[in-house]
């Protein structure tokens, strides 16, 4: 595991408190400067989470700019998060738990089908949850969000190991209840969350749970 | 690799290294990649024909497989749980799925700038504007370039997570199969993978052979491969309307 560091903000000062409750999406807006704190309140919670430019959400974290420009499969204390125009979204600043997934995407409907079973379609997923997120929330329509903008996301908290031969797994999670990871935004970004409500893998420990959502000047 | 009958063939093309090219392959017919000079990076995405907001989903391919890598008898799925397209052969044996395309500042830094205005049809080119020329053929733009696969090119991971590219992965002669389950759209490039380590820009030309694929027996190594393929060729079947 990566070096971890933790946090001098307090709550206190922080200009934005929230908690997204298990199996809800979330969305919200942090300027460039801000700090963002992703809080796993219970343990083992995945947090798919995907950004966007502020100012034009055609340009969006990339997940293979940021594994090839990092060199890096997982993401964790010093990681740079890269759009796909190649700029610098977010940095980790601060890291608890060690390791972040890039590869594993956000679960949905369809690909629970193909994973677990044909029956398993009305199960509650990530991908429903954006699709409410980008439906529901005001700023969404402003901003023109659709589909087509729904990408593979980061997986913060999840544990997606790769072995040197190609294996890969959903282990069993390595985050716990208090750890947080922080990103400082290098430009006004929006947040889409879908705080992850699969219950076919240990990617939340088979008991989806609350996170606290926490911005700083 | 098996020689395509002659009755089979559909056509064949020569995409020059660095160049792009777009086209659509039905559900039937077969794409064989055939890496000319040896070295060869094919960037790859495909999309519904009829709805490209259905497109290939690397984490969804990836997950439902247990693989980061692609090779014979995996399948490229779609975000919508369905084949886009099958491998059925593969002599390389690892094809990377993570790392994208290079854009134009990534050429310019590792290679120098060669433009038009020089060098004509010998100048460089990068896979993001590839990518993106050949989108905007079709409607498609930006927000539908996505995490492609990079046919021909290996980047391994170390037990930390650490990447290293692979040199001289692919030889000269190498080929790859795809047979296309639905009416795809295929979008390609032929510029250097984003960590190519070597310093001369040289990417390898890139055959690509059309041709009539069998019918997908239901023992099929691909759709056989695992429980979840199996799953996979039941939602295409389903949304085409075949049996199920």
């Amino acid at each position: 595991m990566s070096q971890l560091l933790e946090s001098h903000l307090t709550p206190g000062s922080a200009v934005l408190d929230q908690t997204c409750l298990a199996g809800d999406p979330w969305m919200g807006t942090v300027r460039a400067g801000q700090t963002l704190r992703i809080l796993d309140l219970e343990g083992n919670q995945a947090v798919d989470t995907l950004f966007y430019n502020a100012d034009d959400v055609s340009e969006r974290y990339s997940a293979a700019d940021t594994v090839a420009r990092n060199g890096q499969l997982y993401l964790s204390l010093g990681s740079r998060l890269y759009s796909n125009a190649g700029r610098v979204m977010l940095d980790i600043v601060a890291d608890t738990c060690g390791r972040h997934d890039t590869l594993g995407g956000a679960c949905s409907s369809e690909s629970n089908t193909v994973r677990y079973a044909l029956d398993k379609r009305p199960m509650h997923s990530c991908r429903d949850s954006f699709m409410r997120a980008i439906c529901e929330h005001r700023e969404a329509g402003v901003l023109g969000l659709t589909k087509r903008d729904i990408v593979p996301n980061i997986n913060f908290f999840m544990n997606v190991p790769v072995t040197p031969d190609g294996h890969l797994s959903f282990a069993a999670g390595i985050s716990g209840a208090g750890k947080y990871v922080e990103l400082k935004a290098a430009m006004d970004v929006v947040v889409l969350i879908s705080n992850c409500p699969q219950l076919n893998n240990p990617c939340n420990g088979y008991n989806p749970t609350p996170i606290r959502l926490l911005v700083w000047d | 690799m098996n020689l395509i009958a002659t009755h089979r063939l559909l056509w064949e093309e020569t995409l020059p290294g660095g160049h792009h090219w777009s086209g659509r392959l039905r559900r039937g017919t077969a794409l064989r990649l055939t890496d000319v000079q040896g070295g060869a990076n094919l960037s790859a995405l495909f999309y519904n024909a009829e709805q490209p907001l259905e497109r290939y989903n690397m984490p969804d391919t990836l997950k439902s497989q247990h693989t980061a890598f692609l090779t014979a008898g995996y399948v490229c799925q779609s975000d919508m749980g369905r084949v886009l397209c099958a491998i059925t052969a593969d002599t390389v044996g690892w094809h990377d799925t993570w790392c994208g395309v290079g854009d134009a500042a990534l050429v310019r830094a590792r290679y120098g700038e060669q433009r038009y205005q020089e060098q004509r049809n010998a100048m460089f080119r990068n896979g993001r504007d590839g990518m993106l020329i050949e989108l905007a053929k079709w409607g498609l733009g930006v927000r539908d370039l996505v995490p492609n696969i990079n046919f021909f090119s290996k980047v391994v991971p170390d037990e930390a997570g650490a990447l290293r590219y692979v040199p001289a992965h692919s030889a000269a002669g190498g080929t790859v199969d795809l047979r296309f389950e639905m009416d795809t759209l295929v979008v390609l490039s032929a510029a250097p993978h984003p960590l190519d380590t070597r310093a001369v820009y040289a990417p390898s030309d890139v055959v690509l052979t059309a041709y009539r694929a069998d019918a997908v027996a239901m023992d099929d190594p691909c759709r056989t491969q695992c429980a979840q393929n199996g799953r996979a060729f039941t939602n295409t079947e389903r949304y085409l309307g075949d049996v199920a």
